[in-house]
């Protein structure tokens, strides 16, 4: 369990997040929604500790994120950032084997296991033809894919993912965010896409000026009601084969 | 379970480089300890450095040849091991640090605060008091008040970013280039201005068995070892701060430990052989072509691949014009011009 009670957060003198509270709960996925600059990736580096709230306190496991030394940390909290590293000539295994480095001490050589940890955590994603080749040479999307294997290898007790989605195909973004909900570890995803979320989140926190616009349960959040005036566009739900979908259109299509 | 990933391959390669590499200094070492204006022969060399290192051996040579071998020609190429050594692990550190492939050692302007100390001490007598060590104290000095400065230019609330530490070392390299400059200038003195020349392009001529040279190997040897065992927190700095971050690595923390070893190390070699250039961007380019990224690999290959460069290029300085000696920073930038230029060819490319 992750939870943050009146975390805030400024860039210069414009608040971004202004006394926000979330908790990610055991063995759910929470998703991190809002438009665009409404702090959605503040809020996540808050929670991972990349920036520390001068307000408030952010709990892991109800330890507070501040007693944790970062190697601990990151036996907690496996994060996919979106900073790709694109000029490493890292290959794609040892930007993997990566992740295996918080379970390791100093002197410690990665071992067979934590080569077949790195093997099978590729294979998730589906990615272990890339395996030997060269991290920059990859396209966005298996960059995207690889970074999540590096994720899942560190084996952390919660998941954090910034827009995961980004530079994936179609069948990519819901295989990923498949897998996310399929592992039952405590997530926390920032999302672009409502309909992603609305099908792979279990509970949604929407952020809008500075603050919480709404959370809770997806089929609460996801409201045109609630959406409408915080993204500026107008909404329309549907609920099909047991799945809700939402369709947007520009209000001033609506008035003529 | 089959190699797919192709990590073992890797570790075989690294293996057989490390070997090839180990022996090739070994070789080199021989050689170059042999070369000079009396050639001393292989053979005898290497029986010679196994009796003084390793008391093996009959002695059944002429005491001048060991002489020649022990006092004069061993710690030349001793130093120059560890200079080439210091100088392709610092410059290693460094590129991981700034995340640029352009980045080497005295990009933190550290070689010029040397410059600055040396040439004060060259045409002003500075450091008199530290007796026969006053030209490599004052050169030490200068870097130490180098690499101070560019730490407090370049920190800010706690943290020194990549690009504030590129920034602040090239500023502070200028103007104490420009003091350099000024010092030779106000001296007025030829021969003093030609000895600060000779000596900002390099020499491994003060190389004696003393307590220098011990100071640069354990410093050095230090450094390098430091380096490797930090691998894989390079790795995650080389990849981003923010990856390091959630792999468990403080990334201004360790930034600001790396500043103090490679400045104390660079501030080291800079006293003992003067600003060799190159040498520390073009060899850890070299090691990853060999050995891929990881830094655990890159570092010891690296030293090794240095190591032996040096010692070549100090060969080639002492006999080319012979008896005259070439200042050896000319020999490493004629070398690694063109490998530099390869290198940025290759980098607009765009072939990842």
């Amino acid at each position: 369990m992750i939870s943050a009670s009146g975390v805030s957060w400024r860039y210069g003198a414009s608040p971004v997040i202004d006394g926000v509270s979330v908790t990610a709960r055991p063995g759910r996925v929470l998703g991190l929604i809002g438009p665009n600059g409404s702090g959605k990736t503040t809020l996540l580096r808050l929670l991972y500790g990349a920036l520390r709230s001068p307000t408030g306190a952010v709990t892991v496991d109800d330890d507070p994120l501040r007693s944790l030394t970062p190697r601990e940390s990151a036996l907690r909290m496996a994060v996919v950032v979106q900073e790709t590293g694109g000029e490493t000539a890292l290959t794609v295994a040892e930007m993997v084997l990566l992740g295996r480095g918080p379970h390791l001490s100093t002197f410690q050589r990665t071992s067979r296991d934590d080569h077949e940890i790195a093997a099978r955590c590729l294979a998730r994603v589906g990615a272990t033809h890339l395996g030997p080749r060269p991290f920059s040479g990859l396209s966005g999307g298996e960059r995207q894919r690889v970074l999540i294997a590096r994720a899942l290898a560190q084996q952390a007790t919660h998941l954090l993912l910034d827009e995961p989605t980004n530079h994936l195909d179609i069948r990519y973004q819901h295989e990923v965010l498949g897998l996310v909900r399929g592992l039952g570890t405590c997530s926390v995803v920032v999302l672009h896409d409502l309909n992603l979320a609305a099908r792979y989140c279990d509970d949604l926190v929407l952020l809008g000026s500075g603050g919480v616009a709404a959370a809770g349960p997806v089929d609460e959040v996801l409201d045109p009601v609630i959406l409408e005036p915080v993204y500026g566009i107008g909404i329309k739900r549907l609920d099909l084969d047991g799945h809700l979908h939402l369709l947007f259109h520009p209000f001033h299509e609506e008035a003529a | 379970m089959h190699d797919v990933l192709g990590l073992r391959a890797q570790r075989r390669r690294t293996t057989f480089w490390v070997t090839v590499l180990a022996a090739g200094l070994a070789v080199t070492g021989v050689i170059a300890v042999g070369t000079g204006a009396i050639a001393i022969g292989p053979a005898s060399v290497a029986r010679i450095l196994a009796h003084q290192l390793f008391g093996l051996g009959e002695v059944n040579w002429a005491p001048p040849q060991e002489a020649i071998v022990w006092q004069v020609r061993f710690p030349r190429v001793l130093l120059g091991m560890l200079v080439g050594a210091g100088l392709a692990v610092c410059g290693v550190a460094l590129q991981a640090m700034v995340r640029n492939v352009l980045a080497d050692p005295y990009l933190l302007g550290i070689n010029s605060g040397a410059s600055s100390g040396a040439a004060a001490a060259i045409l002003f007598g500075a450091g008199a008091g530290f007796g026969q060590y006053a030209l490599s104290a004052s050169a030490f000095l200068g870097a130490l008040a180098a690499s101070l400065l560019v730490f407090l230019i370049a920190r800010s609330g706690g943290r020194v970013t990549s690009i504030r530490l590129l920034l602040a070392g090239v500023a502070v390299g200028y103007a104490l280039y420009a003091t350099t400059s000024f010092l030779i200038f106000a001296s007025g003195s030829a021969e003093g201005a030609r000895s600060v020349i000779f000596w900002l392009l390099g020499s491994l001529g003060l190389a004696h068995w003393d307590a220098l040279l011990l100071i640069a190997a354990a410093v050095i040897g230090g450094t390098a070892i430091y380096l490797t065992v930090s691998g894989r927190r390079l790795d995650a700095l080389a990849v981003g701060d923010e990856t390091a971050h959630t792999l468990g690595v403080n990334p201004d923390r360790f930034r600001i430990r790396l500043l103090v070893i490679v400045s104390l190390c660079v501030g080291v070699l800079v006293s003992a052989a003067g600003s060799i250039g190159f040498v520390g961007l073009v060899v850890p380019h070299l090691a990853r072509r060999l050995v891929g990224a990881p830094h655990v690999r890159v570092v010891p290959v690296a030293a090794l691949l240095g190591a032996i460069l040096l010692v070549w290029a100090d060969v080639i300085a002492r006999v080319l014009l012979a008896p005259q000696e070439i200042p050896i920073g000319i020999i490493t930038a004629l070398l690694g011009a063109p490998f530099l230029l390869v290198l940025i060819r290759r980098l607009h490319g765009g072939t990842a």
